[in-house]
C-alpha cells in the first residue's frame, strides 16, 4: 500500500461502438504528484481520464478493456461497485458545472450529503475547509447561502473543485480545467493545483504544453489513442525520446 | 397585415363577449354555493358541478401524474431501446385518439364493472393526459445539461438518483407546465364524461358514483327550455373559459421565470 504509485493503468483499450480509441496504454500514476495529459485534439486524452473513473461507461455503446489497478483493487473488477470508485476519484470537468439551482454551500455540501453525512456542524466544516483548499473561500464566506450560477467562470471552476474535495478524494481527476477560462482565472486554478499536489495526486488533462510544463511534476504524450511517451516533464520537454514528441513539443503537430 | 389580424381575432372574441356577457349575469354568490336548482325553481348555482369537476381532475391527475412522469423518464433516460420506440408511438397514438374513443374505452373497462361513475370518467381523462404529462417530462429532462448529470455521477451518485433528484428537479418548472396543459386539456373535455358517468345534478356520492361536470352542465342546461338553467349553462361555460386561462396564464409565468 505504500507504493509510489497511486494508480496503475494495465492494457487500457476503450472504445466508441466500433471506434478504437485508446490502443494498449500503460501507465504508472505517482501519488502526490501532477501528472498531465497532453496531446493534439482527438487523440483519447478525455476517454483516458474518464475511464480512471469509470465515466467512460456511462456513454452508450462505450467499452473499456484493460486493468486500472487504484490502491491495489482493480476498479474495473466485477465485485467493485462504480459509484465508490467515483467517489475516491473524484473529477473536474472542462467547463464548470456547478449544480445552477444549488447554493455555493450546498454544491459543496452535495457529495457528503448523498454518502449520508446529515450533521449540521460536520457539514459546516467540511464545506469550509473544501472551499478554503480550494482558494475560494475567503471570496464567498459571506455569502453561501448565495447561488452558485451568481460566481464568475473562474469562481465556479473552484466551486466544482471545492465539491470534488469535499468527499476527500485520492486522486482528481481534471479534464481540462482552464480551458473555459480566462487567464487570470486560469493561473489561480494552476497555482490552486500546485497546492493541491501535496495532498492529493492529480492527473490533468491539458492541450496546452505551457500549462503542462507549469503544473505538472510528469507528462504522458498521447498520440492517435497510443501512449507515445511518459516521463518527468522536464525530461519530456528538454530531451524527448520519441520523434513524435518532440514535433509536438517543438509545435511542429498539434 | 392588420386587417389579417382583426379577422383573426373576431371570432375569438366574438366568441369570449357573448359568453361574457350572457354568463356575467348569473355569477353571484349563490351561483358558486348552491347545487343545481331543481326544474321550475328560481336561482340555485353550479356548485356541485365545480365540485365534481375539481374532483373528476383530482383524480385523473393522481392516476395520470405519475405514470405521465415515470414514462418521460423512461423515454428521456432510456430513449435508445427498442421498447422505448414502441412507448413513444403507443403515445403519440394515444394522444391522437379523439376523445369519445377514449371514453368508449373507459366505458367498457371500468362503467361496465362499477357503473356510470367519477372512477370511469377520471380514468378516460387521465388517458388523455398521460401522453401530455410524459411528452412533457421527456423533453423537459432532455433540455438538462448532460454536463450537470457527468457532475452528480462523478460524485457517486448513482444514475437513477441523478434523474430523479438532480436532473427531474432541474426540469420541475416545465414539467409542472405540462401537467397544467394537460389539466387545461381535460378540463373542457365532455365526450368521455358523458360515455362514462353521464349527467349528476347533485353533490359528490362516492367513486361508484358520478359527479356532476362544468362542461356537462353546458351541454344539458343549454338545450332544455329552462330560462333558469339556460342562464346557469352561459355561467357555467363563462368559469370554465375563466379556469382555463386562468391555467394557462400560471403556465406563462412558470415557462417565463426561467432566467437563472
Amino acid at each position: 500500500m505504500t507504493s509510489a504509485y497511486k494508480m496503475e493503468v494495465e492494457n487500457l483499450n476503450a472504445w466508441y461502438g466500433s471506434n478504437h480509441v485508446l490502443i494498449d496504454i500503460n501507465m504508472k500514476i505517482k501519488d502526490r504528484a501532477v501528472t498531465a495529459i497532453m496531446g493534439p485534439s482527438g487523440c483519447g486524452k478525455t476517454t483516458f481520464i474518464r475511464c480512471l473513473n469509470r465515466m467512460h461507461e456511462l456513454v452508450p455503446r462505450a467499452r473499456v478493456t484493460g486493468k486500472v489497478v487504484f490502491d491495489g483493487v482493480n476498479i474495473y473488477d466485477d465485485n467493485v461497485d462504480p459509484t465508490w470508485v467515483r467517489r475516491r476519484i473524484g473529477m473536474v470537468f472542462q467547463k464548470p458545472n456547478p449544480f445552477p439551482m444549488l447554493s455555493v454551500y450546498d454544491n459543496v455540501a452535495f457529495g457528503p450529503r448523498i454518502h449520508g453525512i446529515r450533521d449540521r456542524k460536520l457539514l459546516d466544516k467540511i464545506v469550509r475547509q473544501s472551499l478554503e483548499m480550494a482558494s475560494l473561500w475567503e471570496e464567498v464566506k459571506n455569502d453561501l447561502r448565495r447561488p452558485a450560477s451568481a460566481l464568475s467562470g473562474g469562481q465556479q471552476q473552484r466551486l466544482c473543485i471545492a465539491r470534488a474535495l469535499a468527499l476527500e478524494p485520492e486522486v482528481i481527476l481534471m479534464d481540462e480545467p482552464t480551458s473555459h477560462l480566462d487567464p487570470i482565472s486560469a493561473a489561480k486554478i494552476e497555482m490552486l493545483i500546485r497546492k493541491l499536489a501535496e495532498r492529493y495526486t492529480i492527473v490533468i488533462v491539458t492541450h496546452n504544453m505551457q500549462q503542462a510544463a507549469r503544473v505538472s511534476d510528469y507528462v504522458a504524450f498521447l498520440y492517435m489513442g497510443k501512449l507515445v511517451e511518459y516521463g518527468p516533464t522536464k525530461e519530456v520537454f528538454e530531451r524527448p525520446r520519441n520523434e513524435l514528441t518532440e514535433k509536438y513539443v517543438t509545435g511542429k503537430i498539434s | 397585415m392588420y386587417v389579417a389580424l382583426i379577422v383573426a381575432l373576431i371570432p375569438l372574441f366574438s366568441v369570449l363577449f357573448e359568453v361574457f356577457k350572457r354568463g356575467v349575469g348569473v355569477i353571484n354568490l349563490d351561483f358558486f354555493t348552491k347545487p343545481t336548482p331543481a326544474v321550475g325553481e328560481v336561482g340555485g348555482g353550479v356548485a356541485n358541478a365545480i365540485q365534481g369537476t375539481l374532483i373528476t381532475i383530482g383524480l385523473a391527475s393522481l392516476i395520470a401524474v405519475p405514470i405521465g412522469i415515470v414514462t418521460g423518464i423512461f423515454l428521456s433516460e432510456y430513449g435508445d431501446s427498442k421498447l422505448s420506440s414502441i412507448v413513444r408511438s403507443f403515445n403519440e397514438l394515444l394522444n391522437g385518439m379523439p376523445s369519445i374513443v377514449i371514453g368508449l374505452f373507459a366505458y367498457m373497462l371500468i362503467a361496465t364493472k362499477v357503473g356510470f361513475s367519477v372512477t370511469a370518467a377520471s380514468f378516460a381523462l387521465a388517458l388523455i393526459m398521460i401522453p401530455i404529462v410524459s411528452r412533457a417530462t421527456e423533453e423537459a429532462l432532455k433540455l438538462v445539461p448532460a454536463t450537470i448529470r457527468e457532475a452528480a455521477i462523478a460524485l457517486g451518485m448513482p444514475k437513477w438518483k441523478t434523474t430523479m433528484f438532480v436532473a427531474l428537479r432541474i426540469a420541475r418548472r416545465a414539467v409542472a407546465t405540462g401537467v397544467l396543459l394537460a389539466v387545461a386539456r381535460i378540463a373542457g373535455e365532455s365526450a368521455p364524461v358523458l360515455v362514462t358517468m353521464g349527467y349528476w345534478k347533485w353533490w359528490f356520492a362516492g367513486l361508484d358514483r358520478p359527479v356532476a361536470n362544468l362542461a356537462l352542465n353546458i351541454f344539458l342546461f343549454a338545450k332544455s327550455p329552462f330560462e333558469n338553467w339556460i342562464a346557469l349553462a352561459w355561467g357555467s361555460a363563462l368559469i370554465l373559459i375563466a379556469m382555463i386561462l386562468g391555467i394557462n396564464v400560471v403556465v406563462r409565468l412558470l415557462t417565463r421565470e426561467r432566467s437563472p
